[in-house]
């Protein structure tokens, strides 16, 4: 292809994925270590000895920090973007990450990592160059351009963020997708379907609710509603919040002072979380620094209490979005559930009292898994714009812009000149004079949001029109086009009738990076050199051949490899020689190959090992001692994964 | 963060050169998208400004033209084309968002037409007694009333079933008087389309009437149901 791959990112909260269009269907594209999420976790290393910059780590290997250097990683980072300094320190309340102190307002806020300071948006830079990395692997090219997924209800300044993120990362972003029309995208692709669908879409920070119409492969929303503050997160934090205070009370500890220890008892309440979806009971049972036991049961209708004030506040949202469309739950033909969050029982039953599906005998859709759906949608929709394939082609996605656009008149009331819900591109043009004579500037606020006050509502811009000609008070005609493109970001332009002159203007974002700072934030990458990468691809092969040939190395020593007939010893043995010395050269795809050789000759080997690791753990031995005698082995599938952070 | 964007309008297509009018979106020569074209919301769907629309139809060409003009179609396409893509798509849904919108259409045409459509009222307009239809100035002074006194009860915490099946059934009857008005819309929607100068503009004072009377009606409705709702 000419113009080279459009690739789909969902980049979320907990989790972020890349994805392209295989022929007529999308699929997921791995990562080094085998996986399809990629943590939404950034790293910072220690700083190098020398001086100089610290390198960056992304996804399961950052994880591993989150207890070792709570101070130098951040995660859940989306729901940072595009907000204002007070917005990012109510949040900060719930996670254990730091303004920079030198952060004023009206700038985009900064977070402290270790020795240095992140914009939220060179954050998430840092995960779409990992997943732009990763794609750029698996094909063996450069992948430039992308189709980055946001939450619907995601207003114009964290769109932005994310698109600035997009460019720091070297992607040309071609465009943003709100995330419940991707799921649609993604679960319409392969039935011709004409109906309404709602998608309800409870990811780990984010909950949104869209509703569609689709005819003859048009997918034109009608309403969507949401909340960019609810999630998964939100769940997670109340299972904390729990423990924390038990803790505190029944053995006088205040964990909340060691950011390590809330890291690990965090990922607890995950994994109590997570059971709790297909268990009737999870347990805490957590060693205290003072050698103390914290054990507490958490039976599954306590959880349900807890969580349904959460779970409630998706209720509103879906009401509206019904209304807004002008549908009654009845006209709802399919339901799609969308986000790690929908696999909770509690949240389907909900789902269900909501649209009235089992007493019409309906089921929500989630034959696709709700962690990947979006990304696959994301892959179908850079299809679309690639505009490259049969399978798409009949394809067209009508979206909505999720808030109201309003200016504020006189008395701080807001007049609203594009409803919520408007088809997207849309446009409002709007005639504005002066109130003096000779008056030459006219100064206008622009706001996003429902409420009667502007006060209450989004700030978006100020902006003034400047240079208007000297005219008595009222005379001047001053015509400003207001638009939203489809990203569902807005653009403004100007112009005096009278005169005909285009009036200046000179727009101040109220939140947001200048196009000088994202260009300063772009990552000192050197994706975008042809030599360079092919440098770079060498070295990740290296590195995979590094991986599993020290795997490998460690296989004699296993008991497992006793039981491997003589021919697969030498088969084995046979593709670890020439991997190691094609590893020498300077052929990144006879590395890779050889790699993949070895991988395949070594797959029942992997196989016994795994079970030896359960064998010996029914033994009586705890699954960690075998994992020391075993190596990485017991928590990776195979040699060629890397250990999962536990 | 905002951009300036520009909508110069030119008469020759950009590409062939070929002169044609300014109301078209595609070229008629080389079928190239042009910049947004002049004229009225009812000409970007080739119609001449009528009332009685055919909603499916409307429907079909809005999927008709968003599969040609949307900026899906243009996203690795030169930067001028982009741009047009994104203005005309633009001017497709405004058009279409005020076209299947019977009450939205019928004062987009009457504006067309030179007529006065007085803007949204805010709630304070609604109790000024001139702006109550004459034939409902009893009706809706008791139902203000009842209104009132049933706020004051919520915010009590109390509950007055009288008061609430009173408001209900002042509910019912003004969604029957909103019906009554669509009705009467649609038949001076006819007159308008098929009538002679002097029946048009009789239609169009009929129709300013009906409009300002429906959303008189359309406010209280809502204020009811807020309340009862509340």
């Amino acid at each position: 292809m000419a113009e080279g791959r459009v690739v789909g990112i969902d980049l979320g909260t907990t989790n972020s994925l890349v994805a392209y269009m295989q022929g007529e269907a999308p699929v997921v594209i791995p990562g080094v270590d085998g996986s399809n999420l990629v943590p939404s976790v950034v790293a910072l290393d220690p700083m190098p000895a020398g001086g100089g910059r610290p390198t960056v780590t992304v996804g399961n290997s950052a994880r591993k920090s989150l207890i070792e250097t709570p101070e130098r990683v951040i995660y859940s980072v989306k729901r940072l973007m595009g907000r204002g300094l007070e917005e990012v320190q109510s949040e900060l309340k719930l996670f254990p990450f730091h303004l920079a102190n030198d952060v004023e307002a009206g700038e985009v806020p900064r977070i402290q990592l270790g020795e240095l300071r992140f914009t939220p948006s060179e954050i998430s830079a840092y995960i779409l160059r990992q997943l732009k990395r990763n794609a750029e692997r698996f094909f063996g090219e450069p992948v430039t351009q992308a189709v980055i997924t946001v939450p619907a209800y995601f207003n114009d300044a964290q769109r932005q963020a994310t698109k600035d993120a997009g460019r720091m990362a070297g992607l040309d972003v071609l465009r943003l997708v709100n995330e419940p029309t991707a799921a649609a995208l993604a679960y319409g692709l392969d039935r011709a379907k004409v109906g309404t669908i709602a998608v309800y879409d409870l990811g780990g920070g984010t909950f949104d609710i869209s509703i569609l119409k689709l005819r003859d492969g048009i997918f034109e929303v009608q309403s969507t509603n949401g909340d960019t503050h609810l999630g998964g997160d939100d769940i997670d934090n109340l299972l904390l919040a729990i423990a924390l205070d038990e803790i505190h009370a029944e053995h006088g500890i205040d964990l909340r002072k060691h950011p390590s220890a809330v890291q690990g008892l965090r990922k607890d309440a995950i994994d109590a979380k997570i059971r709790l979806s297909t268990e009737a009971v999870a347990r805490f049972d957590i060693e205290l620094p003072n050698g103390d036991r914290y054990q507490r049961e958490i039976p599954r209708e306590v959880f349900e209490q807890l969580i349904e004030p959460v779970l409630e506040r998706t209720a509103g949202p879906c009401k509206q979005a019904l209304a807004d469309a002008g549908l009654t739950p009845e006209q709802i033909d399919e339901v799609v559930l969308v986000g790690g969050s929908t696999r909770i029982p509690a949240v389907r039953k909900l789902v269900d009292d909501l649209f009235h599906l089992a007493a019409r005998g309906k089921k929500p859709h989630i034959e696709l898994n709700p962690d990947e759906v979006v990304a696959l949608g994301a892959a179908v929709q850079a299809d679309i714009l690639a505009g490259s394939s049969k399978s798409t082609e009949e394809m067209l996605l009508l979206d909505v812009t999720p808030l109201s656009l309003g200016i504020e008149a006189l008395g701080g009331t807001v007049a609203r000149i594009i409803q919520r819900n408007s088809t997207i591109p849309a446009s409002a043009t709007e005639h504005f004079t002066t109130g003096v004579d000779g008056q030459t500037n006219v100064a206008i606020h622009v706001v996003q949001g429902e409420r009667e006050l502007a006060a209450d509502c989004r700030s978006l811009a100020r902006f003034d029109l400047k240079g208007i000609p000297p005219m008595s008070a009222g005379l001047p005609r001053i015509e400003v086009r207001f638009l939203i493109d489809a990203d569902g970001i807005l653009k403004v332009s100007a112009r005096e009738q009278r005169s005909g002159q285009a009036a200046r203007i000179e727009v101040k974002p109220t939140y947001g990076l200048t196009d000088e700072q994202v260009e300063s934030m772009i990552l000192d990458s050197f994706d975008h050199a042809e030599e360079d990468f092919a440098k770079r691809l060498l070295i990740e092969a290296r590195n995979e051949a590094e991986t599993i040939l020290t795997a490998v190395e460690r296989a004699p020593q296993s008991p497992a490899w006793q039981q491997l007939r003589g021919e697969e010893q030498a088969a084995i043995t046979a593709a670890r020689d020439r991997l190691a010395q094609i590893k020498q050269g300077e052929d990144a795809a006879a590395i890779r190959d050889a790699t993949l050789a070895l991988d395949q000759a070594t797959r029942r080997f992997a196989e016994l090992m795994m079970e030896a690791a359960v064998t010996t753990a029914i033994r009586g031995k705890t699954m960690e001692d075998a994992g020391e005698e075993l190596g990485d082995a017991v928590t990776a599938p195979h040699p060629m994964a890397q250990a999962e952070f536990k | 963060m905002l951009k300036v964007i520009d909508s110069a309008v030119p008469v020759a297509c950009w590409s062939c050169a070929v002169a044609h009018n300014d109301a078209t979106l595609f070229c008629p020569h080389c079928s190239k998208i042009q910049p947004p074209p002049g004229g009225d919301y009812f000409s970007v769907f080739g119609l001449v400004p009528h009332l009685d629309l055919d909603l499916s139809e409307l429907e079909h060409e809005f999927h008709r033209l968003s599969r040609k003009l949307h900026p899906d179609r243009f996203a690795r396409a030169a930067e001028n084309e982009k741009q047009w893509s994104l203005a005309d798509t633009a001017l497709l849904n405004d058009a279409y968002r005020t076209l299947k919108e019977p009450i939205h259409r019928t004062e987009y045409l009457l504006k067309l037409h030179g007529a006065a459509i007085s803007e949204e009222h805010s709630g304070k307009d609604r109790k000024d007694p001139s702006r109550v239809p004459a034939d409902l100035l009893e009706e809706v002074f008791e139902l203000n009333m009842q209104l009132e006194e049933m706020r004051t009860a919520r915010k009590m915490g109390e509950t007055d079933a009288e008061l609430q099946a009173s408001l209900e059934q002042a509910k019912r009857k003004f969604d029957g008087l909103m019906d009554e008005v669509d009705h009467d819309l649609r038949v001076q929607w006819k007159k308008w389309d098929e009538g002679d100068a002097g029946a048009r503009a009789a239609a169009q004072k009929a129709l300013v009437a009906l409009l300002n009377r429906r959303r008189y009606l359309n406010n209280l409705v809502r204020d009811v149901t807020e309340t009862l709702g509340a």
